[in-house]
């Protein structure tokens, strides 16, 4: 075991897929001789040289599209947009081939690439390099969407990424990077897509999250159960597409409430669809409304308002006891 | 510190062959042979003759919306005729001849035309990418199986087709400048017709030429007669041999002219004259290819007749295709069904079995009861 943040931790994975399979490698703006500019490159460039640590030119269509291609040569690329917020530049290439090129040519070809971005808030970062904005991912068929919450599961999530057939959009939470050490083993770990996890158990309410906001809702637990005496379960996503109905679904069928907690705007985010598939689930154990705790439905407000914006642990807390009262 | 202009020696040729009017340049003819240059004019034929009977096809309900090539069979031949079968072609939307060459099954290319996703499955050991429909986005795609043929140490080029509209995409600017920085082989094939839908090339580029945007990315261009088959072969093949001997990319713009319709959805008469469209006629590439193999004497007799009858047969074995079976289209959105669309397509699976019941089951079953469905409705009368 080795005591990593979050970045390091991804560090490892990227070098270790590398070390492991030569069909891997790495491309982006700054992510070679400089090793990103959050450093989650860093030395890989050195190791494997700049044919597979690619300094591309300045262009996300291009760093998608290209990669794109040698995904369907083969190849297993990773791709690292800067910020999330920069992704609508390759938005057509991620929506329209990324995603679609085993259907449109039935299975002849499928493209095995990680689109990694850091997203979200926390950082007093200007506009474009805030937003969370998994939602349009999570909406499109063919790709899988991934924000680990810590740096375990983090490397452990981006090896499953790099090795899996199918294209997986990966988000960093930017609050995430450098915000603590864990314990991550030095021996290559994976951990399936498509799989939450309960992180915490309790009876009386179910909380789901994922990304930055999983310490959020495990702060707000610990103040309910302090506070109010409640016990709380807490269910990380890990994957939000496809998302993992079952463990939702049981779990809010042991609790009958639950509370859906995210960075990005509210009206048509994953607290939508992960609502909506509890009640197709568990509609007759529900207790009361599914609450969502989100950022408003307004467009980028600047870091100086962006804490009224973004989720805390008193509006978690808020939207819990109303849900426990109603 | 003067102000000095910069030799950046920077030209773009024309290269015209095989004229309108006949005029053979001997000094410049490629040396194809007879059997090559024979398949090249069947494939432009079976090219042509196939997009008359499409459009017929369309008009009649048959096939959907497609794109006729009509006119341009001299661009897209000559250029894939230079390729190596472990090469790749990646194409737009508008590459039927190509695809023929390349080996793409006329009733598979009917199928795709008529709705069907697996008409656009290139076969196993096929080369090629399928059909691109939004415009230049396939470019970057060239450029990433370049790079990572040149990552593997493969002998492999790879050619890719886009049409004049395309060089106004930003995807073009960054595939272009992608190939040149990386220095892959790819060779951009620009089949400039004149016209992106009702928009002519003048209000596409203010550039004299389509060629020249390749100077800006440090690589050759060249423009073509695109009506000249044996033009755009040499220009084709002096770009694939460059780019197999690690010399990079290179971009090829055939002037050429589609003579028929945008897609079938499309009234070109709205936008421009009767009289263009007579010019560009004279300039036929197929006219003066057959011209040029009749003086060889390498014309075949009944070659139209015996391609009819190809096309005839191709569209019988389309036309006793089966039904599309809708519960393949979960098939392949993923490598391995997730969980939700597992449902999906059991939800879909069930309602197809109650639409079309077995005759021998009598009374077809109600739909099920949602699960913890209300029997009567508080808002029921």
């Amino acid at each position: 075991m080795v005591k990593l943040n979050m970045v390091k931790a991804l560090n490892l994975a990227l070098l270790q897929e590398m070390e492991r399979d030569p069909d891997v490698l790495v491309l982006g703006e700054d992510v070679g001789v400089d090793g990103g500019v959050f450093r989650v490159t860093e030395d890989l460039h050195r190791t494997f040289g700049g044919k597979r640590v690619i300094d591309s030119p300045l262009a996300e269509a291009a760093i998608v599209g290209t990669a794109v291609g040698m995904a369907l040569y083969g190849l297993k690329p990773v791709c690292e947009i800067q910020f999330s917020g920069f992704a609508f530049q390759c938005f057509h290439q991620i929506e329209n081939h990324c995603a679609r090129y085993r259907a449109r040519s039935q299975g002849r070809f499928h493209v095995p690439m990680v689109i990694r971005m850091p997203y979200g808030g926390g950082v007093r970062a200007l506009e474009h390099h805030s937003e969370s904005e998994e939602q349009f991912y999570a909406h499109i068929p063919g790709l899988k969407m991934v924000i680990p919450s810590g740096p375990r599961n983090a490397r452990a999530l981006l090896a499953a990424a790099i090795r899996d057939p199918d294209p997986v959009i990966f988000f960093e939470a930017k609050a995430l990077y450098h915000a603590a050490k864990e314990e991550v083993p030095e021996e290559s770990e994976t951990l399936p897509l498509g799989r939450a996890q309960v992180v915490r158990e309790g009876k009386a309410l179910t909380l789901i999250a994922y990304g930055a906001m999983v310490r959020v809702a495990l702060e707000a637990a610990e103040v309910l159960q302090a506070e109010d005496g409640v016990e709380t379960t807490v269910i990380d996503l890990l994957t939000i597409s496809p998302l993992d109905r079952d463990t939702l679904v049981s779990s809010v069928k042991q609790t009958g409430r639950a509370v859906v907690v995210h960075e990005a705007p509210r009206s048509f985010g994953p607290g939508a669809e992960i609502a909506a598939s509890i009640m197709d689930g568990a509609f007759l154990s529900l207790e009361a409304p599914i609450r969502r705790v989100t950022a408003y439905d307004v467009p980028f407000v600047g870091f100086a308002r962006e804490k009224a914006n973004v989720p805390d642990v008193s509006r978690v807390v808020a939207a819990a006891r109303d849900t426990l009262a109603f | 510190m003067p102000r000095t202009p910069l030799d950046l020696r920077l030209s773009v040729d024309h290269l015209s062959i095989l004229d309108g009017d006949g005029n053979l340049d001997t000094a410049l003819e490629p040396d194809i042979a007879a059997g090559d240059l024979k398949r090249m004019y069947r494939t432009m034929v079976l090219g042509r003759r196939l997009d008359e009977r499409m459009v017929r096809l369309q008009r009649q309900g048959r096939i959907g919306t497609f794109a006729p090539i009509k006119g341009q069979e001299a661009s897209q031949i000559g250029a894939v005729a230079t390729l190596r079968r472990e090469d790749w072609m990646v194409p737009s939307f508008r590459e039927t001849a190509a695809m023929l060459w390349r080996g793409w099954p006329i009733e598979q290319l009917l199928a795709f035309f008529a709705g069907r996703l697996e008409g656009g499955r290139p076969a196993p050991d096929q080369r090629d990418l399928p059909i691109t429909i939004p415009v230049a986005t396939q470019l970057p795609h060239a450029v990433g199986l370049a790079y990572a043929a040149q990552y593997r140490g493969d002998d492999v080029v790879v050619m890719a087709f886009f049409g004049d509209g395309a060089t106004s995409e930003g995807d073009f600017h960054e595939a272009m400048n992608f190939a040149g920085v990386w220095h892959v082989p790819v060779v951009f094939v620009c089949q400039n017709n004149q016209w992106a839908i009702s928009v002519p090339i003048k209000k596409q580029t203010h550039s004299r030429t389509l060629a020249q945007k390749a100077l800006a990315y440090g690589f050759p261009g060249i423009q073509v007669d695109g009506n000249d088959v044996l033009a755009v072969y040499a220009a084709s093949r002096e770009a694939v041999l460059r780019a197999q001997a690690g010399e990079g990319p290179t971009l090829i713009e055939c002037v050429t002219y589609r003579l028929g319709v945008h897609t079938t959805a499309d009234d070109p008469t709205k936008y421009r004259s009767e009289a263009e469209v007579r010019e560009w006629e004279r300039k036929d590439p197929l006219t003066r290819f057959g011209a040029y193999l009749e003086k060889k004497t390498l014309l075949e007799p009944g070659l139209e007749e015996e391609l009819d009858a190809e096309i005839a047969r191709a569209v019988a074995v389309f036309e006793s295709l089966p039904p599309a079976d809708p519960l393949t289209m979960f098939e392949h959105a993923y490598g391995e069904l997730p969980a939700h669309l597992r449902a999906e397509r059991q939800e879909m699976a069930e309602r197809l079995a109650r639409a079309t019941p077995d005759p021998a089951a009598g009374e077809p079953l109600p739909p099920p009861p949602m699960r913890g469905q209300r029997k009567t409705s508080r808002w029921s009368n």
